[in-house]
Formats: C-alpha cells, sequence, structure tokens
C-alpha cells in the first residue's frame, strides 16, 4: 500500500469509527450538571439558614457553610459514594465546593500506599494546588491593583 | 407576616439551586464543547470568580443567590477576591496576605478532612 492509501484508510476508518461512537448526549449532561449542581447549593444554602439561625453572619457564616460541605465532600469521597454521582453528574459534582473536597481526598485516598508524606500528604494538592496557585497569584494581583487605585 | 417568612426562605432555596445549577451548566457546556478535565475546569471557574469579583458583579450575585453563588468554586474565587479588596482598604501588607486570609477556612478544612479520611478509608476509585 503507499503512503496515499494508507492515509485514506486511516480516514475511512476514523470515520466508520466516529459512526459507531455513541453520540455524547449534550442535553443530557447539562440537565443532570444543573440538577446535581443546584442540589448541592440548596442543600448549602440550608446549613446557611440553620447557621444564620445560630447567630452566625458575614465571613464566619459563608466559612462555616464552606467547611461543613467540604466535610461532607471529603466523607462521601472516601466512602467512595462521591466518584459515583460524579460518573452522572459531571460538573454537576466537580464545580461545586465539594468536588474541591474530592480533588483533594481523592489522590490523597489513592497514593496512600506511597506513604504518608511522599504519598497521602504530596499527592493532596495535585489539583487543589492549581488552584491555590492561581487562586492566591490573581488574589494577590487583585489586592494590589485595588491598592493602588 | 409567618406566611410571608416561609414565602422568602422557599424562594431563597428556589433562587440558590437555579443560580447554582446555571453556573454547573455553563462549565458543563464548556466541558462539553472543549472536553477540558476537571481540573482545569476548577482553576477556570475559580479565575471566573476572581475576575467577576474585580470587576464587582459577583457581589450582586451573592446577595441574589446566597449559596448558589458562593457554594461553586467560582464563590472561593470570590472568597479570595473580596479579601484582597477589603485588605486593600486596611494598606499594602494587607492586601498581599488578604486574599489566603479569607480561604483559610476552605484550605484548612479541605487539608485536615482529607488526612482524617485519608488515616480512615482506602481507595475505592479503582473497584468500580
Amino acid at each position: 500500500m503507499t503512503g496515499k492509501n494508507a492515509q485514506n484508510c486511516n480516514e475511512n476508518y476514523l470515520k466508520y469509527v466516529k459512526q459507531l461512537d455513541p453520540p455524547t448526549k449534550h442535553f443530557k449532561n447539562c440537565l443532570s450538571a444543573f440538577g446535581v449542581g443546584g442540589l448541592i447549593c440548596t442543600i448549602g444554602q440550608f446549613f446557611r439558614f440553620m447557621l444564620e439561625y445560630a447567630g452566625l453572619s458575614g465571613d464566619e457564616l459563608a466559612g462555616a457553610v464552606s467547611v461543613i460541605l467540604i466535610f461532607l465532600g471529603c466523607l462521601l469521597t472516601g466512602l467512595g459514594v462521591y466518584d459515583r454521582i460524579g460518573r452522572h453528574a459531571g460538573a454537576g459534582s466537580i464545580v461545586p465546593i465539594t468536588g474541591f473536597a474530592n480533588s483533594v481526598t481523592s489522590p490523597a485516598l489513592e497514593f496512600k500506599t506511597e506513604g504518608y508524606i511522599y504519598g497521602t500528604a504530596a499527592k493532596m494538592f495535585t489539583i487543589a494546588g492549581a488552584i491555590i496557585v492561581y487562586g492566591v497569584f490573581s488574589g494577590v494581583l487583585v489586592g494590589i491593583i485595588y491598592y493602588f487605585l | 407576616m409567618m406566611a410571608e417568612e416561609i414565602l422568602n426562605i422557599f424562594l431563597m432555596y428556589i433562587k440558590a439551586f437555579a443560580v447554582g445549577g446555571a453556573i454547573c451548566t455553563i462549565a458543563q457546556i464548556v466541558i462539553n464543547i472543549t472536553s477540558l478535565t476537571s481540573g482545569k475546569i476548577l482553576v477556570f471557574t475559580m479565575l471566573a470568580g476572581v475576575i467577576l469579583t474585580a470587576l464587582g458583579l459577583y457581589q450582586p450575585l451573592v446577595e441574589f443567590a446566597g449559596a448558589g453563588a458562593t457554594v461553586p468554586i467560582s464563590g472561593f474565587g470570590y472568597l479570595l477576591a473580596n479579601g484582597a479588596i477589603k485588605g486593600a482598604e486596611k494598606g499594602f501588607f494587607y492586601a498581599v496576605t488578604g486574599s489566603l486570609t479569607a480561604a483559610s477556612a476552605g484550605v484548612t478544612a479541605a487539608v485536615v478532612f482529607s488526612f482524617i479520611m485519608s488515616l480512615i478509608f482506602r481507595s475505592r476509585t479503582k473497584r468500580n
């Protein structure tokens, strides 16, 4: 087979594969992301009301709500439930703060076999590290810009 | 009076659901189009929160939707930027340290709880 034919063959094969591929269910994906993401935020709102009733307010309130949700995210990841939710919910389980918790706990558990220092502790920040680096850097930029404005 | 209060609480839940769901849907649409991985989606959503807060557009959303705006990771960006903006009023030192100070609760919780979970549980992600 000459080079040109081989390329044709490749293209035909790729077309054939694409034909057999199940179509990505864009609409269904978005709907489950909306439902699960909305539900997690509603649970957050429930804790917000409860803690507001208990007398917290402002930054303390927002902080306490995220701590509770992060705890739930870590616990559900540990129990193996969160990944099962995530398989269906996509961004609905990634984007809420519980997804952040999941991204910290998940590698911490997975790399436990490599020991508590180089495994759990070091791998904990594989994704969270990126968030903290860019978050702190952009936060500092915002602070400096606002200081000089 | 009582009925009105209940209605307000109910309305707040609806708003939290709608706005939180909408943020997740936007992220899902971005995933569908670009097939970005979850780590990149988290970073970009958080940065969107920082930028929107710096422009003064996120604060109204937080007041409108409560947890619907603070629970998604863009709310983490809101915390960071808001801490920096508040710190900038006090002085240069606080303008630089303000963002991490505001986010310390979330980061501390994630680290402490994750470490505790790693002591208790073993990885289940591979056993489907």
